[in-house]
């Protein structure tokens, strides 16, 4: 590992851990029995195995919409669209659920159309650029509302069971997912989460279209340059993501968490996965680990907050740091200075030697 | 008549960072109301001077005298403020903004809290018409050409008390017409007595309106003359002069019977929409490397981009080993063997935040050596990847390192490695040794003789006239998109025959040897 | 239906409804004239829904909770250009970064300063009052809009003039504009880019506040979670579809009021699925933004190309 890239790990955890002291400290300042609520944040998740469970069950949905990230900006596009990628993921699969009673028949369909229609959701604000230059970042940023609207005007019109408050029918048993460990909820999902990751790091990495998408994404102008094909490169690495992340909706949908279609807001994972392929620098073979820090801290948190008097959100004023802190680029620049002069020193004191 | 002395800069010495001597001991004094240019070729130092006295750089050595007293100048706001003004090259405006709005920019006349506008708009008038600068100060900047956009810098210099005017190779962008105006312009501006430094490498317009002339070479000057009492053959002799020739072991040439390039009447204009490339037809066969000189800005860009794919909009022909190569992409292009060595290697030649790995295959992982059809051989590229480096002698800790964290001649060796792997037949190198270290430079060079050698066809563009000078086979000279000499017995060119092709003293009409055909 | 919607009712609704969206365009307005994308705004109308509450029912005034709300927000804007200036953070997830921390932060304040969990009932707030302007109110139809609006709508209003007028006649303004547009060009004439930018985020960040107190202390009485749910991306949206000028932000952010109101005349008649109306103002948005940019575009090569 050369001192660049110890550099990137070290700060990574000093953003980690100075985003833990200031939660900390703000859990002394708002807490009656902080002691308590950190003791409860810090290994109120390892105290159960049902608490253990609620940790690896949240994990999935990250690992999924982390990939499906990495994907998009690996070729250094902006797309915040996995929020309504997500989203509508959801919506086809339960959909689908609904109707296709068939064993197998029922989840396959219903991930694959979720992951179909997540992939031509994300490639709308990669068409728009292509063909009229409008910012990718602004349109993602709408189209996730029309994604919730449309979700709720299926709920309300279409799929809504009227002996339901705000929820559809029932999904078919055999679409669900089966569970993995008994007494918890840790589902088939997971399976699936890790082998996605794994697949997005071999496409990113060890493909040649993936290859072409890095490359696109560090410099455009040399991957003109060097022959590659930018228009296609762009609308593969968002039709993928969004692939990834549609199906990371499906499998939430159809994991034993829910019996029914209830999404009537946007949930958020849309922008947990920019965390998670921040933390990961853009590799989907880490995304497991950061989904699993931010999983882990979650579950913590909501421990906390049924045991004590701190409210569940203080994770988010963490995680808000951490990105904070990881993305600064000048944080800690003189120290990273520092290392590479030493090194390049040591490095010339070898070359006289040798 | 001896004029009273303005600003003098003595002894200025001015070391780089990187350790580069830009300036060692340049001394230049300016006459009130006269034109001076300051000549030199690309990296003579002209620039760095300029950057001195305009307070972006602080000199290392010398003092700088402004009308009898040694000042310091600190930044360009001081250096506005003691009457220096400077129009650079690239325009330093802001589009949307009307050019009224552009010269007051900073300084703007206030009525209250507001910018009183009529003021502003009257002032500008008022300005342009003292200098009979005809500009429409309510225009949108956006909406003129680049002539009046030039007259709105040097308005917006003049507006801030600039008297002495710095002007950065003014007519590199302007059209025969706007230049003759500009001309005029400049002499009613030293007719007011303000001081102008023309910097140029054009002879014929410094002959035109400069009175005297300082000539910079390798970071020194060469003297200041009357522009009157030197000829244009002398000012160039002392600009190109050079001394010695790089010694290579260069094998007598075998040529092979194959014209892989053909280009005819090739007519490329630029996204400004200014004729870069005029009509230009050549041949080129395996064997030999054709080396076209020429100082920078006059069309080698264009022609290359052309060549290359980069640029898709141009009128003629061009075909590589018979086949016309309009419709083909870039990827078509470099599949028919030809190699390319960008001119910018750092925003066109590599991706900085990718390994040195990544960036040898960004073309060759095509190749079924090295992918299957969906996945990468990361074994093989990997062997490669080492083999390659050891091969270039790429310094460097791994494959793994990015390629920003080495120096600029071991980017260039990553490059002319990737490029130089492919085996092409045809290489275009623009510039491959600029700024980088003498070792890396002449292993480069020894490079491109070798595959001359081996057969294939090289297009050598460089502003390094030694290094055209040692390779090439046949020599062009490149002056306003066309060839303004081509030399076939590069031997016997001497450097001032070719200074003067250069600069446009001599232009030749029949070109011999420039066909095969 | 007709009815309702033709009548000063309905336009009055409008004017309600875009006015948070219409801060939040001029708050991102003002940050894209001068060259950064602000995406935090909605972390910074959040926060300030919430501070809105907590100010003006500390101090038991309107006036003063509303002065310390922008101040509030100006310190977010500056700590945003200080990550995005300073520390060379990607302005994007540094909004991010801002815009989770502010719904995670909110509700723990919440939860701090009074023990509510989803809604500030506790918080006795003070809500900016409604104005009835004399002369105004006696005009007919045009009167009735606007009679009895609250104070904020009036000040949108207002900050649009006077947006307009500090982008396009000051000396900042201009400052602000070529900043944005050509950074090399200002500093060469000795303009501080940096300087000049951090004024124009702080002002974003005031703006936005002004949009997040309207939300908890006009459009409504009281605090709710998550309470923008989206209108600081409208108004970025919106802003852009406005060509970054004031007054094109104004005009956008009507269609978006509008649009909120006649869903809300349509929850009731049942013409047309609500969720659908919803629905229009971002697929407005989108079209808007395709055909600005295109046209943006063609004209870029036009220029270049003759």
């Amino acid at each position: 590992m050369n001192s660049a890239k110890k550099f990137d790990v070290l700060r990574t955890i000093l953003s980690v851990l100075i985003a833990l002291a200031i939660s900390f400290v703000i859990i002394f300042l708002v807490s009656e029995q902080p002691f308590e609520a950190i003791k409860n944040l810090l290994i109120g998740p390892l105290t159960s195995k049902r608490n253990m469970g609620n940790v690896v069950e949240s994990m999935i949905p990250l690992i999924f919409t982390g990939t499906g990230v990495c994907i998009m900006f690996s070729a250094n596009q902006i797309n915040l669209g996995g929020e309504g990628a997500f989203h509508m993921g959801g919506l086809v699969a339960s959909i689908i659920a609904i109707w296709v009673t068939g064993k197998f028949v029922s989840p396959v369909l219903a991930l694959i159309c979720a992951g179909l229609v997540g992939a031509l959701f994300t490639a709308i604000p990669a068409i728009m650029k292509i063909t009229t230059s409008a910012s990718e970042m602004v349109s993602s940023l709408m189209i996730n509302y029309v994604a919730l609207y449309f979700g709720n005007y299926m709920l309300n019109n279409v799929i809504g069971d009227p002996a339901a408050s705000a929820a559809s029918y029932k999904l078919s048993e055999a679409s669900e997912l089966p569970v993995l460990v008994d007494g918890t909820r840790v589902h088939l999902g997971i399976i699936i989460a890790l082998a996605v990751a794994v697949l997005g790091y071999v496409f990113l990495y060890r493909t040649k279209m993936g290859y072409q998408l890095r490359i696109t994404g560090e410099n455009e102008e040399f991957a003109r340059y060097s022959g590659i094909n930018i228009v296609k490169v762009i609308l593969v690495s968002q039709l993928l993501g969004g692939f990834v992340i549609g199906l990371g909706g499906g499998v939430e949908m159809l994991s034993p968490i829910y019996s029914r279609f209830t999404w009537t807001s946007l949930l958020g994972y849309g922008w947990d996965a920019i965390i998670i392929c921040t933390l990961a620098k853009k590799n989907p073979l880490y995304t497991p680990f950061a989904a699993l820090f931010l999983a882990y801290l979650r579950t913590g948190a909501s421990i906390m907050a049924r045991r004590t008097d701190v409210t569940l959100e203080i994770v988010q004023i963490t995680q808000g740091i951490i990105i904070l802190l990881v993305v600064a680029e000048q944080f800690l620049s003189k120290y990273k200075h520092k290392m590479i002069a030493r090194e390049a020193k040591a490095a010339l004191k070898d070359e006289e030697v040798a | 008549m001896d004029r009273q002395i303005v600003l003098q800069m003595n002894h200025i010495m001015k070391i780089y960072g990187n350790g580069v001597v830009a300036n060692e001991d340049v001394s230049l004094e300016l006459r009130k109301g006269e034109i001076h240019a300051l000549l030199g070729e690309n990296g003579a130092g002209k620039s760095t001077l300029m950057k001195v006295l305009f307070g972006i750089e602080a000199p290392d050595q010398g003092e700088i005298v402004l009308n009898g007293k040694a000042t310091v100048i600190k930044s360009p706001q001081d250096a506005i403020s003691k009457g220096i003004g400077m129009v650079h090259q690239h325009f330093m405006l802001v589009p949307s903004l009307t050019v009224a709005e552009n010269i007051i920019l900073g300084v703007a006349p206030k009525k209250g809290l507001f910018i009183d506008m009529d003021k502003a708009i009257e002032a500008a008038a008022n300005i342009a018409k003292e200098y009979n600068f005809e500009v429409d100060v309510r225009q949108r900047v956006e909406e003129i050409p680049v002539g009046i956009k030039q007259k709105v810098e040097i308005l917006k210099a003049l507006y801030r008390g600039a008297q002495i005017l710095i002007l950065d190779e003014p007519t590199a962008v302007l059209t025969p017409q706007e230049t003759d105006e500009l001309f005029v312009q400049l002499m009613k501006l030293r007719e007011k007595g303000h001081t102008i430094i023309f910097i140029s490498h054009k002879l014929d317009e410094i002959k035109k309106i400069c009175d005297r002339a300082t000539i910079m070479r390798n970071g020194r000057s060469m003297g200041t003359y009357e522009v009157a009492d030197i000829s244009t053959q002398e000012m160039s002799k002392l600009m190109v002069g050079r001394e010695i020739s790089l010694q290579f072991d260069k094998k007598p040439q075998h040529l092979t019977s194959k014209t892989l390039l053909k280009v005819r009447n090739l007519t490329v204009y630029n996204t400004q929409g200014v004729l870069k490339v005029d009509n230009l037809s050549f041949d080129i066969k395996g064997g030999e490397i054709l080396g076209i000189a020429g100082v920078e800005g006059n069309g080698q860009t264009e022609l290359i981009d052309t060549l290359t794919g980069l640029n898709k909009k141009y009128k003629g022909q061009i075909q590589i080993k018979g086949k016309e190569i309009a419709g083909s992409s870039i990827a078509d292009i470099r599949g028919m063997k030809v190699a390319h060595i960008p001119e910018d290697r750092m925003t066109t030649g590599c991706a900085s935040t990718l390994s040195i790995q990544e960036n040898l295959f960004s073309y060759q992982f095509r190749d079924p050596a090295y992918s299957g059809k969906v996945l990468l051989k990361q074994k093989e590229i990997e062997k490669r990847s080492d083999s390659l480096i050891k091969e270039f002698l790429v310094k460097c800790k791994s494959r793994k390192q990015n390629v920003g964290m080495l120096s600029g001649g071991n980017i260039q060796k990553v490059i002319v490695a990737r490029e130089f792997s492919t085996a092409p037949d045809i290489i275009i190198a623009n510039q491959p040794t600029r700024g980088i270290d003498v070792g890396a430079a002449a292993f480069i060079r020894q490079r491109l003789l070798d595959f001359r050698d081996a057969g294939c066809a090289v297009i050598l563009v460089s502003a390094d006239l030694t290094e055209v000078f040692s390779l090439s086979d046949r020599l062009a000279v490149m002056y306003k998109g066309k060839f303004a000499g081509f030399f076939t017995d590069v031997g016997s060119v001497t450097e001032e025959e070719l200074g003067q092709h250069m600069l446009g003293i001599k232009q030749d009409e029949r070109l011999e040897g420039v066909l095969y055909e | 239906m007709w009815s309702s919607i033709l009548s000063p009712d309905f336009f009055s609704a409008i004017l309600r409804a875009a006015t948070p969206i219409l801060f939040a365009a001029l708050a991102s307005s003002i940050a894209s004239k001068a060259g950064i994308t602000n995406m935090a705004l909605e972390g910074i109308m959040l926060f300030s829904a919430l501070f809105g509450v907590i100010f003006s029912s500390l101090t038991q005034s309107a006036w003063l909770g509303m002065l310390i709300t922008m101040v509030l927000g100006g310190l977010i804007g500056l700590a945003l250009a200080f990550f995005v200036l300073n520390l060379k953070t990607d302005e994007i997830l540094a909004a991010i970064a801002i815009n989770l921390t502010a719904t995670g932060g909110t509700v723990l304040l919440m939860v701090a300063f009074s023990g509510d969990r989803g809604v500030s009932s506790s918080i006795r707030s003070v809500s900016a009052p409604s104005v009835v302007i004399p002369l105004v109110d006696q005009i007919p139809f045009i009167g009735q809009i606007l009679s009895g609006q609250n104070v904020m709508v009036w000040m949108s209003l207002l900050a649009v003039v006077i947006l307009h007028l500090f982008l396009y006649k000051t000396p900042m303004g201009l400052a602000i504009r070529a900043v944005g547009e050509n950074k090399n060009a200002a500093e060469s004439v000795g303009i501080s880019s940096r300087k000049v930018q951090y004024i124009a985020l702080i002002i974003s960040g005031a703006l936005a506040a002004l949009g997040g107190f309207y939300l908890s202390g006009g459009y409504m009485n009281m605090f709710t979670k998550d309470m923008t749910s989206g209108r600081g991306y409208i108004g970025l949206a919106a802003a852009s579809m406005g060509g970054n000028t004031p007054v094109g932000g104004f005009l956008v952010s009507l269609l978006f009021g509008m649009a909120q109101a006649l869903a809300n005349i349509m929850q009731l008649t049942s013409v047309m699925p609500y969720e659908i109306i919803l629905m229009i103002p971002y697929l407005t948005t989108l079209v808007g933004l395709g055909v600005y940019y295109y046209a943006q575009k063609r004209k870029k090569e036009r220029l270049s190309g003759k």
